[in-house]
């Protein structure tokens, strides 16, 4: 972690659904390098959270800077945010979904250097260039060629982390992207994960996986109806939880692993 | 038959070449109309102003609701009485084009929403304008889903080029016609017409399959 200001600044984040209030006033300073997880049970709010930090969600109020950008998300402020800077914003925070959505049209390698070649103007040789490196760390160099239906969901699943490095953002979201997969697929996903976060990459994920937040993490969230009830590091939130409700929730999570460990023994 | 086939191909044989490839003209310019047409239509319908949603659907029941040959009459003959006189050539495709055009807008609307909003999505996460996510990522997906539908349309079009010999654009039918008139032949000659239609539309036919293989690599 470095000195000064953090890389990412939520001031007071709101957001409904009709008259369901989803965020109701979240705050969070991300600092370089930090890597942070995301942990609540589902309708706490937690991915709408993490959508609304490159805004795919807009929230109704609250504040954001990041960079070079400064955003107040209240209706007709002067710093809201214009489609043009959301591209840019976009463009600088990476973002993997637990649906992978590769285009199904595209190569891997397409799909790896569309976004530079179309966004940055990356030449095309250079694009390539990179996305090959790219593809060579995540061990599916030799598939460049290959159509996304052809990979497993793993693999599906660390190109989509691989076209999102292509951009060369300052931030990775990563929206529960283990979860759609085989329970054999997670531990690739991970390990990759795992190593960005070794290589000093700044990262916000929405997970179920405890374990994985308990050893990649440098802080845990814990989202409860809307606002962030609980955080710390994940030796203290995830081992001695202050609310009832953190106990709860990592009591049925850690369960139901449990219960999936005897399934597989069994 | 009177006289010898080969006799026949060589003395009309000539004349119906150039009214089939006519017809092709015809049939390749007026699906470029309607592609046109189909796809600003299937976008309108999703735009978020009700007025240009409402102009799309206007279009879509309009046109699949009145016969193609009034929709012809109505372009050839009807508009020189508001001032704009057409060839009957530029005619036919525009009336034909703006025909298939709505069928096409609920071929492409049904392709629309076959995608994955995760598509979408992702292109929109990594920075993609909408109309580059549009243009880069859902319309080539939908493009092959619909090329199915959309060589059926093509070839209804193709068909449909007939109701243009009543505004003397001399096609095959007309073409055919203004034999029989002089020959008094008129099985003979219909039925000349309805090969040389079913070497295009099975052409056409072919031409789309291939592109359907070319494309089966990626479901």
């Amino acid at each position: 972690m470095t000195d000064g200001a953090p890389l990412l600044r939520l001031r007071e984040i709101r957001k409904s659904f009709g008259t369901f209030e989803v965020l109701k006033g979240v705050s969070l300073d991300v600092a370089q390098g930090e890597v942070v997880s995301i942990i609540g049970a589902s309708g706490s709010g937690k991915s709408t959270f993490l959508r609304s930090i490159n805004v795919m969600e807009m929230p109704q109020a609250g504040k954001m800077d990041f960079g070079d950008f400064h955003f107040d998300f209240r209706k007709g402020a002067a710093s809201h945010p214009t489609k043009v800077q959301l591209q840019k914003l976009r463009a600088e925070i990476g973002m993997v979904f637990q649906s992978y959505n590769l285009w199904p049209h595209m190569t891997v390698l397409q799909n790896v250097i569309h976004a530079p070649m179309t966004l940055r103007r990356t030449p095309r040789a250079q694009a390539v260039e990179e996305a090959e490196a790219l593809l060579a760390r995540i061990g599916l160099y030799e598939k460049r060629d290959s159509y996304p239906a052809r990979l497993s969901g793993g693999q599906q699943q660390r190109v989509a982390i691989a076209r999102a490095l292509a951009m060369k953002p300052r931030l990775m979201l990563f929206d529960e992207v283990t979860s759609a997969l085989d329970p054999e697929l997670v531990h690739e996903v991970l390990v990759l994960m795992a190593s960005l976060a070794a290589d000093g990459m700044t990262m916000l994920l929405v997970t179920h996986e405890i374990a994985f937040a308990r050893d990649v993490s440098s802080r845990v969230l814990f989202f409860d109806q809307g606002v962030m009830a609980e955080q710390g590091p994940p030796d203290r939130v995830l081992r001695n939880p202050e609310s009832p409700r953190l106990r709860q929730f990592l009591h049925r999570i850690l369960h139901d692993e449990m219960t999936r460990t005897t399934e597989d023994q069994a | 038959m009177n006289g010898s086939l080969l006799q026949d191909i060589a003395a009309y044989g000539p004349g119906f070449l150039k009214a089939a490839w006519l017809v092709l003209w015809l049939t390749l310019l007026t699906i470029l109309v309607s592609w046109a047409c189909g796809l600003l239509a299937a976008l309108a319908q999703r735009s978020d102003l009700r007025l240009v949603r409402g102009a799309a659907a206007f279009y879509i029941w309009f046109i699949r609701g009145t016969p193609a040959l009034i929709q012809i009459f109505i372009i050839y003959f009807g508009l020189p009485q508001l001032g704009l006189r057409l060839s009957p050539f530029t005619a036919g495709v525009i009336a034909l084009g703006i025909n298939s055009g709505a069928y096409v807008a609920e071929i492409v609307r049904s392709g629309l929403s076959a995608i994955h909003r995760g598509q979408t999505e992702s292109a929109l996460a990594l920075g993609f304008s909408q109309s580059q996510t549009m243009r880069t990522i859902v319309l080539p997906q939908v493009f092959r889903i619909i090329l199915p539908s959309i060589t059926n349309e093509a070839i209804s079009t193709l068909k449909n080029t007939s109701l243009l010999s009543t505004i003397t654009v001399v096609e095959l039918t007309l073409y055919a016609q203004t034999l029989i008139s002089a020959t008094f032949r008129p099985f003979d000659f219909y039925i000349a017409v309805a090969v040389i239609y079913l070497v295009l539309t099975t052409v056409l036919t072919q031409i789309a399959n291939w592109g359907e293989r070319r494309y089966a690599r990626l479901s």
